[in-house]
C-alpha cells in the first residue's frame, strides 16, 4: 500500500506460533482454533477475517487470557518477546490495557453508562500509570482530541449515552491508546456503525497507525473494511488459517478455494451496474422513469381490478408517522411527507442511515404502525383509519421478513407450524392440504421436509431466514416488505439468502420493499432505489441513475462512504470522498480552520440529539 | 508478491478434523424441545432431583397409608378411633429395642390414644391439597390478570394493577383469619380457594412484566402479520414463552401456601378440629410439648420436609429454565480430560 507499509527491516512485535483454543464441552475438548501462527510488525495492520464461528476472535482474545471459564489456550505468543500464554491473572491485568489494548465491537456494552467517558479513560491511565488526577484529565483530553472528538474539554464529562454511536466509539478508542499500547486489538470495530460513520472510524483508524506506531490486529467479516485497512490478510476457517498473504496478493490472487469463495459472496457495489446488468424483474409504475434493465414478464397476473385497470402494491402520498405520544413525552414524528409508488412485480430497494426511519415506513405497510397523515394504500386499498376487520384483509396480500430470524420466530413453535400458520388463520388451507403446503413452501426454500418439526434454535442464522421467508411467502403476497432479512448472516450465507430471494421474486412476481442499509446488496436485487434521511425522501430513482449519477449530495456521501472489496478501487473512492467532502465543505461556506471538520462528522454529531429523540420515541411505544 | 503463502492442503487429518467439527454441531441440533432441555437441566440439578423423589414418597406415604376418600388405605389406625394405649404416656414405638422395630404406633398416641402417624398422614393429606389449590387456583387468575394487563395495556392495566395494588395491602394472615374463622369448617377446598383469591398478586406482576416485554418481540408482530387475534397471540405465542417465569413462581407460591395454612391453623383459623391437619395438630398439641414432645415434633418434620422439597425443586426449576445459567466444568474434570 502506501509508504509507510513498506517497512520489512522492522521486527515483529507479536510473534504468535501453533497457537490452539480449546473449549471443554460435555466433557471433552473441542478445538476452536488450531495452529494459528502469524506475525505483527509494529505499524502494520493484520486483518483476520471468517464467518462466525472460524475462531478469529478467540484466537486473538486468548493472546489477553479473555477465554471463557472452559477455555484453555496452547502455543506460543510473545509480545515484544515477551511469552503471553500461560501468565497468571496478575500479570496478564498488567499486560491489559498497556501493552495490549482492545477496540470492542459494541461501543454502548463496552463503555460502562454510569460513568463519564473521562472517567473510564482516568481509570485505565491510573490503574498502569502513577499519574495525579490532574495530569490525568489533561492526558484524556489530549486523547479525545488525538481521535478527533469534536469539543474534548466538554466531551470529558459526558456520559456514554449522551454521545452518538460514532463518538462512542471514538472514546472507546481514547480508551485503548491511553497507555500507548504495542499492540491494538479491533474486534469488528465498525460493524455496529453506519456505513457514513464507519468511513469516519477507517480513516481514523488509519490515521492513527501511522501516528502511534503501534501494531494493530483488524478482526472483521467485511472485506470491504479489510480492503481499506489492512496490510497484510489472515482468512480463517473452521478454526484453521487456510490463507496469509498481503492484501494486494488475497485479493488479486487468491489461491485457497475458500478465499475464492469468500471474495465471490461479498456484494460489490457497482458490479451490476458498471458491469454486466443482473436480472431485474418488474416493471416501474406509471409515471415513473422506466428502469434501464431488461423486465421480464410477471408471471402471476396479480393486482388486477375487475374494470382492468391495475392497483399499484405499494402507493404513499405525503405520508407521515408518528410514534405517538405517552404522558409527557410528545408524539415522534419518524416520517414526514414521503412520497412513493411500488409498482406491482416491482422490487424497489429502500436505503438510509439508522434511524432513518425506512424501517417504520416497512412497518406501516404491514399495518403495524398506524397513519398518522396522508394517505398510504397497499394493493389499492386505503390504510389511513383503516378498521381491524379491512385489515385483516389487506394482511391476506402483503407480509414481512424481518431483520431477525432469531427473534421473529416464535423459539416454542416448531418452524412446520410457524410457516403454516398464516394460511391457518386465513383459512386457505387446513388439514393435509396445509401439510402438503408447509412442504411446498420448506422445498421452495431449499429446506429439508424433515426440518418441519425442529424448533428454531435448533436452526442455523440462514436456515432461520429462509424459514422467516417461506413464512412470508405462504399466502403468495402480492407485496413483500423485506427489511433488512441479510443483515445478521454471515457473507457467504447471505449470498445464498440473496440467491433464492431472486428466485423466488422471479417465481412469484411479488412487489417488495427491500429496506437495507448496505447499498451493495440492494443493487443486486432493486429496479428502483430511494435514498432515505432523517424521515424524508432525498431521491428516488432508477437504480443506475442513482448509482451512476446521484443528484443529492447525501446520496453521493453515501455512496462514497461503501468500501469495496478491492485494496486499488477503494484506495481511488477514498479519494474521491475525500475530494468530494471538501467541496461540500468549501460550499458551504464553513472553512475556517477553527471547523476544521467535515460535513459528515457534524452531521454525526448532529445525530446525538436526534437520537435522543429516537430512544424517547422507542420508549414511548414501549 | 514475496509474503509466504500458507496453504492448508486437503490432507487426511484435515478431513478428520472437518468430520469432528460436524459432529459437534450434530450434538447440538439433535433435535431436542424446549421442553426436553429443561427436563436434561433439572435432571442433572442434584438437590431438586432428591427434593423431587422426596416429595413423591412423602404423597405416597400419605395417600396409600390411611386411604384417600371411600379407597382404605393399608394401616390399620383411623386418625379419630381411640385406641388402648400401648407405651407408656403414648410414647412411640418405633426405636431400637434389640433391633430395629416399627411396632403398632410408631409416631406414639396422644393422651386419649389417637395414633400419632395415621393424624400426622391425615394433616399431611390436608396440607398438601390446601396447597395444591392455591397454587393452581392463584396461579390461573395471575396468568389471566397479568396477561391482560400486560397485553393490552392502557386503561385496562391501569384498572387491573390498582386492583393488584390493593389487594396486596390487604395483611393475608389477616385475611386468612377472618376466612378461616367463616370457612375453616367448611374444609380445605373452600379454605384453599379463599386463599388463593390473596395469594394471586406476585404472580400477576410477574406476568405482566413478561408480557410487556414478549409483546415487544419480532414474533409477535410477525403473528399480527400472520392475521393472528389477539387471544391467539396472548395464548398460543407469548404464554408457552412465560412459561418458564410461570412454572419457577407457581412452586415457590404452593412452597409459601403451605405455610402459610400451617400458620392459619396453628393460629387455630384454618383447620378446625376435628379435622387434621399440620398447623392444627401443632396446636392442638402445643400444650403437650413438655410432656408428649413426639406428638409436636412428627408433624413439624414433615412441615419442614414439604416445604424444603417444594422450594428446593422452584430452585432447581429456576435454573433449569434460565439459559443464561451455564455449568463451569471444574477443573480437575477439565484437567483429566
Amino acid at each position: 500500500m502506501t509508504t509507510d507499509t513498506q517497512a520489512p527491516a522492522r521486527t515483529p512485535i507479536l510473534e504468535v506460533d501453533n497457537l490452539g483454543v480449546d473449549f471443554f464441552v460435555e466433557g471433552e475438548w473441542f478445538p476452536a482454533a488450531i495452529d494459528v501462527t502469524y506475525q505483527v510488525r509494529s505499524g502494520e495492520v493484520l486483518a483476520i477475517v471468517g464467518e462466525s464461528g472460524s475462531g478469529k476472535t478467540q484466537s486473538s482474545m486468548s493472546l489477553i487470557g479473555l477465554l471463557p471459564q472452559n477455555g484453555r489456550a496452547t502455543g506460543s505468543a510473545r509480545l515484544a518477546g515477551r511469552e503471553l500464554i500461560g501468565l497468571n491473572h496478575k500479570q496478564l491485568s498488567k499486560v491489559r490495557g498497556k501493552d495490549v489494548a482492545v477496540i470492542f465491537q459494541e461501543p454502548m456494552t463496552a463503555l460502562n453508562p454510569v460513568y463519564t467517558v473521562g472517567f473510564q479513560i482516568v481509570e485505565t491511565l491510573r490503574v498502569h500509570f502513577e499519574i495525579g488526577p490532574k495530569a490525568a484529565r489533561e492526558r484524556v483530553v489530549e486523547l479525545l482530541r488525538l481521535v478527533d472528538l469534536p469539543n474534548p474539554e466538554q466531551a470529558v464529562d459526558k456520559y456514554p449515552h449522551q454521545l452518538s454511536g460514532g463518538q462512542r466509539q471514538r472514546a472507546m478508542i481514547a480508551q485503548a491508546l491511553a497507555c500507548d499500547p504495542k499492540m491494538l486489538i479491533a474486534d469488528e470495530p465498525t460493524t455496529a456503525l453506519d456505513v457514513t460513520v464507519q468511513a469516519e472510524i477507517l480513516k481514523l483508524l488509519r490515521d492513527l497507525r501511522t501516528r502511534i506506531d503501534s501494531g494493530i490486529i483488524l478482526i472483521t467479516h467485511d472485506m470491504g473494511v479489510v480492503a481499506d485497512l489492512a496490510d497484510r490478510v489472515l482468512v480463517m476457517k473452521s478454526g484453521r488459517v487456510v490463507e496469509a498473504g498481503d492484501v494486494d496478493a488475497i485479493f488479486n490472487r487468491p489461491q485457497h478455494p475458500y478465499t475464492r469463495q469468500l471474495l465471490e459472496a461479498v456484494p460489490h457495489l457497482g458490479a451490476a451496474t458498471f458491469g454486466q446488468a443482473g436480472v431485474v424483474v418488474g416493471s416501474a409504475p406509471e409515471g415513473a422513469a422506466t428502469s434501464a434493465t431488461t423486465a421480464v414478464p410477471l408471471t402471476k397476473p396479480a393486482g388486477t381490478r375487475a374494470d382492468g385497470s391495475v392497483d399499484n402494491a405499494f402507493e404513499a402520498k405525503d405520508l407521515v408517522l408518528e410514534y405517538p405520544s405517552r404522558g409527557r413525552m410528545p408524539a415522534f414524528r419518524a416520517i414526514d411527507g414521503v412520497d412513493l409508488t411500488i409498482g406491482r412485480g416491482e422490487v424497489v430497494g429502500l436505503v438510509g442511515e439508522s434511524g432513518s426511519g425506512k424501517t417504520t415506513v416497512g412497518r406501516a405497510a404491514v399495518g403495524l404502525l398506524p397513519v398518522a397523515g396522508g394517505s398510504l394504500k397497499i394493493n389499492g386499498v386505503e390504510l389511513a383509519g383503516i378498521g381491524a376487520k379491512a385489515l385483516r384483509e389487506v394482511r391476506q396480500d402483503v407480509a414481512i421478513v424481518f431483520q431477525d430470524p432469531g427473534s421473529s420466530l416464535n423459539p416454542r413453535l416448531p418452524i412446520g407450524e410457524s410457516i403454516g400458520e398464516p394460511l391457518k388463520l386465513h383459512k386457505a388451507a387446513g388439514g393435509s392440504a396445509l401439510n402438503a403446503k408447509v412442504e411446498e413452501l420448506l422445498d421452495q426454500v431449499h429446506l429439508p421436509r424433515g426440518m418441519r418439526n425442529r424448533y428454531p434454535h435448533e436452526l442455523s442464522g440462514g436456515q432461520r431466514q429462509r424459514v422467516g421467508i417461506a413464512r412470508a411467502l405462504a399466502l403468495s403476497p402480492r407485496l413483500l416488505v423485506a427489511d433488512e432479512p441479510t443483515s445478521a448472516l454471515d457473507v457467504s450465507v447471505q449470498a445464498r439468502v440473496l440467491d433464492l430471494f431472486q428466485d423466488l421474486q422471479r417465481e412469484y412476481g411479488f412487489a417488495c420493499l427491500f429496506i437495507s442499509h448496505d447499498l451493495a446488496v440492494v443493487e443486486i436485487l432493486a429496479s428502483r432505489i430511494a435514498v432515505m434521511h432523517k424521515g424524508r425522501l432525498v431521491e428516488v430513482g432508477p437504480r443506475d441513475q442513482i448509482l451512476r449519477s446521484p443528484q443529492q449530495d447525501y446520496t453521493r456521501r453515501l455512496l462514497a462512504a461503501v468500501p469495496v472489496p478491492n485494496p486499488a478501487e477503494q484506495r481511488v473512492r477514498r479519494e474521491t470522498r475525500d475530494r468530494l467532502l471538501e467541496e461540500q465543505l468549501v460550499r458551504s461556506g464553513a472553512h475556517a480552520p477553527a471547523a476544521d471538520r467535515s460535513d459528515v462528522e457534524r452531521t454525526e454529531n448532529g445525530f446525538a440529539a436526534d437520537a435522543g429523540a429516537r430512544d424517547a420515541a422507542r420508549q414511548a411505544d414501549a | 508478491m514475496t509474503v509466504p503463502t500458507t496453504l492448508v492442503p486437503e490432507d487426511p487429518q484435515h478431513s478428520t478434523l472437518e468430520q469432528s467439527e460436524n459432529a459437534i454441531e450434530l450434538k447440538e441440533v439433535e433435535g431436542l424441545s424446549q421442553g426436553r432441555i429443561v427436563l436434561r437441566r433439572f435432571v442433572r440439578h442434584r438437590g431438586a432431583m432428591v427434593a423431587a423423589i422426596v416429595l413423591t414418597l412423602i404423597i405416597l406415604l400419605a395417600t396409600t397409608s390411611i386411604g384417600w376418600g371411600p379407597i382404605p388405605g393399608w394401616w390399620p389406625h383411623t386418625p379419630q378411633a381411640l385406641n388402648d394405649v400401648v407405651n407408656a404416656g403414648g410414647k412411640p414405638t418405633m426405636g431400637f429395642d434389640g433391633g430395629f422395630q416399627v411396632g403398632p404406633h410408631p409416631f406414639g398416641q396422644d393422651n386419649i390414644g389417637r395414633d400419632g402417624f395415621a393424624r400426622v398422614m391425615r394433616g399431611t393429606q390436608q396440607s398438601l391439597l390446601i396447597m395444591a389449590i392455591i397454587g393452581l387456583l392463584a396461579t390461573t387468575i395471575g396468568i389471566v390478570v397479568g396477561a391482560l394487563a400486560g397485553f393490552l395495556r392502557g386503561w385496562i392495566d391501569n384498572l387491573l394493577m390498582r386492583f393488584t395494588d390493593m389487594v396486596i395491602t390487604i395483611p393475608v394472615i389477616m385475611v386468612g383469619a377472618i376466612l378461616g374463622a367463616r370457612f375453616g369448617k367448611a374444609g380445605p377446598v373452600l379454605l384453599g380457594t379463599m386463599l388463593a383469591l390473596v395469594t394471586w398478586t406476585t404472580m400477576a406482576r410477574l406476568v405482566r412484566g413478561e408480557f410487556m416485554s414478549l409483546r415487544e418481540r419480532e414474533f409477535v408482530d410477525a403473528a399480527r402479520v400472520a392475521g393472528a387475534s389477539n387471544s391467539r397471540i396472548m395464548f398460543k405465542h407469548m404464554l408457552p414463552n412465560a412459561m418458564g417465569v410461570i412454572i419457577v413462581n407457581a412452586t415457590l407460591l404452593m412452597a409459601s401456601a403451605i405455610l402459610l395454612e400451617t400458620a392459619l391453623s396453628y393460629l387455630g383459623f384454618g383447620i378446625t378440629a376435628p379435622d387434621v391437619s399440620l398447623g392444627q395438630l401443632i396446636n392442638e398439641y402445643q400444650s403437650a410439648f413438655a410432656t408428649r414432645p413426639w406428638l409436636f415434633w412428627w408433624p413439624g418434620l414433615f412441615i419442614v420436609s414439604i416445604a424444603l422439597c417444594v422450594n428446593f425443586i422452584g430452585d432447581g426449576l429456576r435454573d433449569a429454565f434460565d439459559p443464561r445459567q451455564r455449568r463451569i466444568p471444574s477443573k480437575r474434570k477439565m484437567a483429566k480430560a
